[in-house]
C-alpha cells in the first residue's frame, strides 16, 4: 500500500465521511454563526421563555438567547478543544518516540513518569490544577494537556518499538542519521495513522474534561463555552424549573463532535487495520454467494505482524469512547 | 508475585508524586490563590484557627525541606487540617463521610456496566454480523459521546421530575434513620439507580467493544476450530473456550477505567447533590477550601491505585503468564 493512499481511503469511507461532514457542519457553524446571531451574554426576554420563532432555543434563567449561547459556545470549546488534541499528541509522540527509540534507562525512567500519570485519576487532579490556577483559556489548555500527554506517549512508544527494529530504521541508523532526523523522517511518517487517532482520541477526551470542568465552575465563568452554559443552566434550576431547552441543546452539540470524532476514528481504524478491511471483504464476498455466516463458517485473517502494527489504533480507538 | 511488588512499587512512586503536587501548589501557584482565601477569612476565623490554615498551607516562613517534613509527619499521623468550610471540623471527618457513598456509586455501577458490557461483547462476537452486532456498537458510542452529567441531567429531568419514578437527590430519604434495616437499604438502592444507570449508560459501550474486539480475534484461533470439531456445544465453546481466554485484555482495562469511572461519578453526584466526595470536592472548590480540596484528592488518588493494586492481583491469580514472565 502507498504510503499515504489511506488518507484518499478515509474519505471514501462511509463512517468516517459521514464523521467529517457532521464536524465539518459544527465547525461552520462555530466559525461564521456568531455573525448571525445577537450577543449571547445580553438578557434579551424574559427568563425560561420555551422555544419559539422569535428565540428558537428559549431562553436561559438569566434571559439569554439559548441559540445564540450554543452557537457562540461552539467556538471557545471546539478551539480548546483541538489546541489541546494537538498539543497532546505533539508532546505525546516527541516523548513516546524518544522513549521508545533510545531505550535503556531513558526509557525506563519516561516509563515509569508516564505509568506514574496514567494511574493519577485524571479528574480530581485537573479539579485541583484548576482551583489554583487563575482562570483563563490557557489555564484550561494547560490543565488539560497536563492530565491528557501520557495516554498518547504510551501508544507511540509501544509502536516506536516495533518499528525500531525494522531494517529501515537499521540502515538509517547505520548510516549515522542523526537522532532528529529519524525521529522526524523515518519514525513518526510510518506512525502518521496512528497519531492521527490519537489526535482524535485526545481531542473527544479534552473537550469531554473542560466541558467537565466547567460545570464544575471551574473556568472562565465569564465566557460563554458550552461547559459554562451548562454550568449556568444547573445553577439556574433548569431541571427544576423543567427548562429543558437551556441544557439538551448544548449536550446534543457535545455529542455531535464526540460522535462524529468516533465516527472518524471507526473509519480510520477500518481503512488502515488490514486485520478488519479483510474480515469485511471476506464477509461481503459470502454476502455475494448468498451465504450467511455463521459461527461454523471459515474465517480468514492476517496473521503476519503487520496484522498487529495497527491494533494501537484500536486502543485509541476505544479510549475515545469510553474516556471523558 | 514479583510482577504484584513491581506493580506496587508503581502505585507507592506514583502515591509520592500525588504527595508532592498536594505540597507544593498551594506553594508555587502564582496569584497567590491562598492568600486570598485567608483575606476572605480574616476576622471571621479565630486566631489560632488561622495560624493553624496557615502552617499547613506553607506560610510559616519555613524552608521547603523543613515545611515538606512537618507536612508528611502530620499525614503520617492521619491529619489532613481542618476544613475551612466545616471550620472546625477535621478534614479527615469531612472525607470519611462522603468517602462511602462514593465507593458505593462507583462500585455497584463499575460491577452492573463490566458484567452487562462484557457479556453483550461475548454475545455479539459469537453472533457477529447480527442485528444486535450491527446496532449497538454505533448506539453506544453515541451514548458514550455524551457527557456523563449530562445524561445524569435528562435521566433526571425524564425518571425524577417528569414520571416521578425516582427520588431527586440525596443517598437517602431525609426522614429515614441509616442503619441495616430492610427500609433503609431499599431507600439506597432507590436513590443510586439513576446515578448508576447514566454511569452504566455512558461505560458500558467501552467494554463492550473491547470484549468483542478480543473475542473475534480469540475466536480464529485454532484451539476454537478443535473444540468445535470436537463436538463441544456452541455454549461450551462460546464461553470456556473463547470469552475465558478473551476476558483477561478487559480485566487490564477495568484498572485503567477505574480511574474514569470514579471521574465520571464526581460529575454524576454533583447532579443528584449525591453526599459522595465529587459532591464534597466541589463544595470545597466553590468555598476555595483548600485543605479539604487537597485532602479530597489524596483520598481519590489513594482508593484508585488500591483498587489497581487489588486487580493487578487478582490477574496474577487469573494468568499465570504473569507470574512466569518475571
Amino acid at each position: 500500500m502507498n504510503r499515504t493512499s489511506w488518507l484518499l481511503d478515509i474519505w471514501y469511507n462511509p463512517k468516517a465521511r459521514c464523521g467529517f461532514l457532521i464536524l465539518g457542519g459544527l465547525a461552520s457553524l462555530a466559525i461564521f454563526g456568531p455573525l448571525f446571531v445577537s450577543d449571547p451574554s445580553l438578557s434579551v426576554a424574559r427568563p425560561h421563555l420555551s422555544p419559539s420563532w422569535t428565540h428558537l432555543l428559549g431562553t436561559t434563567g438569566q434571559g439569554q438567547d439559548v441559540w445564540a449561547q450554543t452557537v457562540v459556545g461552539a467556538g471557545l470549546t471546539l478551539t480548546i478543544g483541538f489546541t489541546v488534541g494537538l498539543l497532546v499528541t505533539v508532546i505525546g509522540a516527541i516523548i513516546g518516540v524518544i522513549s521508545g527509540y533510545l531505550g535503556g534507562l531513558t526509557d525506563e525512567l519516561i516509563t515509569a513518569l508516564v505509568n506514574v500519570f496514567l494511574v493519577i485519576p485524571g479528574l480530581p487532579l485537573a479539579i485541583i490544577l484548576a482551583a489554583y490556577l487563575p482562570t483563563g483559556p490557557l489555564s484550561m489548555v494547560a490543565i488539560l494537556t497536563v492530565t491528557g500527554w501520557a495516554w498518547t506517549a504510551r501508544v507511540v512508544r509501544a509502536q516506536t518499538m516495533t518499528l525500531r527494529g525494522k531494517d529501515f530504521v537499521r540502515s538509517a541508523s547505520l548510516i549515522g542519521e542523526p537522532l532528529w532526523r529519524i525521529i522526524l523522517v523515518e519514525l513518526l511518517p510510518h506512525m502518521a495513522s496512528l497519531l492521527l487517532s490519537t489526535f482524535i482520541g485526545t481531542t473527544i477526551y479534552a473537550i469531554g474534561a473542560q466541558v467537565g470542568l466547567e460545570f464544575l465552575g471551574l473556568g472562565d465563568m465569564g465566557s460563554v463555552t458550552w461547559g459554562t452554559n451548562l454550568y449556568w443552566a444547573a445553577n439556574d434550576q433548569a431541571l427544576l424549573t423543567r427548562a429543558w431547552w437551556t441544557y439538551v441543546p448544548t449536550g446534543v452539540g457535545i455529542a455531535l463532535v464526540g460522535f462524529s470524532l468516533a465516527l472518524i476514528n471507526f473509519g480510520l481504524d477500518e481503512v488502515t487495520n488490514p486485520r478488519l478491511s479483510v474480515d469485511r471483504i471476506w464477509r461481503s464476498r459470502l454476502h455475494q454467494l448468498g451465504v450467511t455466516p455463521t459461527s461454523l463458517t471459515a474465517k480468514v485473517e492476517l496473521r503476519s505482524s503487520t496484522a498487529t502494527s495497527n491494533s494501537a489504533a484500536e486502543i485509541a480507538n476505544k479510549r475515545g469512547v469510553r474516556d471523558e | 508475585m514479583a510482577f504484584v511488588f513491581k506493580r506496587l512499587a508503581l502505585y507507592l512512586i506514583a502515591l509520592v508524586v500525588s504527595l508532592i503536587l498536594n505540597f507544593l501548589l498551594p506553594r508555587m501557584m502564582p496569584g497567590d490563590p491562598v492568600g486570598t482565601m485567608f483575606a476572605r477569612f480574616r476576622g471571621r476565623l479565630s486566631p489560632e484557627a488561622m495560624d493553624a490554615l496557615q502552617q499547613s498551607l506553607g506560610f510559616t516562613g519555613e524552608s521547603l525541606l523543613d515545611q515538606f517534613w512537618s507536612y508528611l509527619s502530620a499525614l503520617s499521623s492521619g491529619d489532613l487540617g481542618l476544613s475551612v468550610a466545616h471550620f472546625p471540623t477535621p478534614v479527615t471527618e469531612v472525607i470519611s463521610a462522603g468517602l462511602w457513598w462514593t465507593l458505593w456509586l462507583a462500585g455497584i455501577s463499575v460491577l452492573i456496566s463490566f458484567t452487562l458490557g462484557t457479556a453483550l461483547g461475548i454475545f455479539i462476537a459469537w453472533r457477529r454480523g447480527g442485528v444486535l452486532d450491527q446496532t449497538l456498537p454505533p448506539l453506544f458510542a453515541l451514548l458514550g459521546a455524551f457527557p456523563y452529567f449530562w445524561l445524569a441531567m435528562l435521566l433526571l429531568w425524564v425518571f425524577g421530575f417528569q414520571l416521578g419514578w425516582f427520588p431527586l437527590r440525596h443517598a437517602y430519604g431525609d426522614d429515614l434513620e441509616p442503619g441495616w434495616t430492610w427500609l433503609f437499604i431499599s431507600d439506597m438502592f432507590r436513590h443510586a439507580a439513576l446515578p448508576a444507570l447514566s454511569i452504566v449508560l455512558a461505560t458500558l459501550g467501552g467494554w463492550m467493544l473491547s470484549m468483542r474486539n478480543t473475542m473475534i480475534s480469540v475466536l480464529g484461533e485454532d484451539y476454537i476450530t478443535l473444540a468445535q470439531a470436537k463436538g463441544l456445544s456452541s455454549r461450551q465453546v462460546m464461553l470456556r473456550y473463547a470469552a475465558r481466554n478473551a476476558i483477561l485484555p478487559n480485566l487490564t482495562g477495568f484498572g485503567m477505567a477505574i480511574g474514569f469511572v470514579v471521574s465520571g461519578s464526581l460529575l454524576t453526584e454533583i447532579v443528584f447533590s449525591y453526599p459522595g466526595q465529587g459532591y464534597l470536592l466541589v463544595q470545597a472548590v466553590r468555598a476555595q477550601d483548600y485543605p479539604l480540596m487537597q485532602g479530597l484528592f489524596l483520598t481519590i488518588t489513594l482508593s484508585v491505585l488500591f483498587a489497581n493494586w487489588l486487580l493487578d492481583i487478582l490477574y496474577a491469580v487469573l494468568d499465570p503468564r504473569t507470574r512466569r514472565s518475571t
